[in-house]
């Protein structure tokens, strides 16, 4: 877990998101989940992505209070370290 | 009084492409969709119809059901949008079919959990594979907020959904409704189920009422219907495209696979929408047959049909199967051979039985043998078609519709 740096997280992330639906080009840290429409089903489906490819599981009292796409990077990432 | 219910939308789609007309036009001309003994819709290609979010979230049989809904909803003149209909939102129903749901999703989900445990099984399992999800997708792309649900009866789901809002509509509940069916199990383990039942053709022909008929060739589509109160219909200027007039329904409760063969629950199906509609016998113009082209479905619903009209009336009306041109589309084959019967009203032209070319002695009506011909009318009336559906269980299904004044 060590060498998975924030720049990776960042770009696995915009990258799941991204398949989810709405564009790239939106997908920026302040950009917020609700505009980007993406729900607590898309939040769950993350929440696997980076269990299965970083080993950290985040529950769903984690995910709760995350409002922007900054929010979960800077969570993921704080986890890895 | 009950209110009468028209028909102002189509939709389908099918192994023989996208498009209700194109259905029509194409079994007409004598196109088979069926390639390698599988009814496969090979001319949708998602993203030209749905966004990324929308096609990650839905089976292929939901994605199905909102491309025929979208057609049928279009040609009513709906505009599509929600909050954009002519009626209250509160009071349009929809209704959505499927015999099996979203296999393609239990499929790949289950292979998820044997792979990398079950917690990485996606939270968009259940809402995609749930039978109502094709009911759920439509209604919500659309803004459609009144009775929703979707209904379960194998092959006859299609039929039993037209007729549920046939009578939603009839009896002021709702003052119009976005109703079909749709399936997709063409998948490993939908053949390995359907082949362990011996239900599937080896030759891989769709041949109903040919002696050589071996079983049935499973397809996979949608069709969908916008039916509406006729008089709010033509008020608001709807173009008319038929009516569904009569609707009948039994069960065998005989055989979980095997239809009763001396056919009198379904010949009662067929008589009971008769009077429903109030058509004698000699007022039917075509029969849109569920015609699986299996041995016993063929001969019984042949008994059925001579039950329900007569020896004479029931071998004077022409009789086609759908299924012998994109095979058994199972929940969807209802509504889809609702669709064609419709355009076969309307166009005035019978798509034949392909494949049809070997007469079985004991099946000995007219199953519009090798060219699609003229619907001839005796007296300028509207013409009028009953069609079928009948499922493994053990349901019967018979819809009567009439078409619109002139061709």
């Amino acid at each position: 877990m060590s060498t998975t740096t924030p720049e990776q997280i960042q770009n696995r992330v915009v990258e799941a998101l991204a398949s989810f639906g709405p564009d790239e080009s939106q997908i920026t840290r302040d950009a917020t989940f609700e505009a980007l429409d993406i729900d607590s089903l898309d939040l769950v489906e993350l929440a696997q992505i980076v269990e299965d490819e970083y080993g950290i599981v985040l529950k769903g009292e984690d995910m709760k209070e995350l409002k922007t796409v900054g929010d979960v990077i800077d969570l993921i990432a704080s986890r890895a370290s | 009084m009950r209110h009468n219910v028209v028909i102002t939308g189509l939709g389908a789609v099918t192994p023989l492409g996208v498009g209700a007309s194109t259905l029509h036009e194409r079994w007409a001309q004598g196109t088979c969709g069926i390639v390698d003994g599988a009814g496969t819709v090979t001319e949708y290609e998602p993203s030209e119809h749905l966004s990324v979010k929308e096609a990650r979230r839905l089976d292929r049989f939901s994605q199905f059901a909102l491309v025929a809904a979208a057609e049928a909803i279009a040609q009513a003149g709906w505009n599509g949008g929600a909050g954009d209909h002519p009626y209250d939102p509160m009071r349009i129903g929809c209704i959505v079919a499927t015999g099996i749901g979203g296999i393609n999703t239990v499929e790949t989900q289950h292979d998820v959990m044997r792979d990398k445990g079950a917690r990485m099984v996606s939270p968009l399992g259940i809402p995609a594979y749930m039978p109502n999800a094709a009911a759920a997708a439509v209604s919500m792309k659309h803004g459609l907020r009144g009775q929703m649900y979707g209904i379960v009866s194998a092959c006859a789901s299609g039929g039993h959904a037209i007729g549920s809002a046939l009578r939603m509509i009839q009896y002021g509940d709702a003052d119009a409704a976005v109703v079909g069916g749709s399936e997709a199990t063409l998948t490993e383990f939908g053949f390995a189920c359907f082949n362990s039942m011996q239900a599937l053709s080896e030759s891989g022909i769709s041949r109903p009422f040919d002696l050589r008929r071996d079983g049935f060739v499973m397809g996979e589509g949608a069709g969908m219907l916008v039916l509406e109160e006729e008089s709010a219909a033509r008020a608001r200027g709807a173009e008319i495209l038929g009516s569904v007039v009569g609707y009948g329904s039994t069960s065998d409760a005989f055989h979980l696979t095997a239809p009763e063969p001396t056919g009198v629950p379904a010949s009662r199906a067929i008589e009971l929408a008769l009077a429903d509609a109030d058509v004698a016998t000699d007022g039917l113009d075509y029969v849109n047959a569920h015609g699986t082209s299996t041995q016993l479905n063929d001969a019984a619903e042949t008994a059925a049909l001579k039950r329900a009209l007569g020896e004479e009336q029931a071998k004077r009306v022409p009789i086609s199967s759908t299924k012998s041109a994109i095979g058994h589309l199972l929940g969807a084959a209802g509504a889809v051979e609702a669709v064609a019967t419709i355009q076969t009203l309307r166009t005035r032209v019978i798509a034949p039985t392909l494949g049809y070319e070997v007469p079985d002695p004991e099946l000995d009506l007219d199953y519009v043998p090798g060219e699609a011909r003229p619907l001839v009318l005796g007296n300028g009336r509207p013409p009028v078609a009953v069609s079928n559906s009948f499922a493994f269980g053990g349901h019967n299904v018979a819809l009567v519709f009439r078409g619109p004044e002139a061709a």
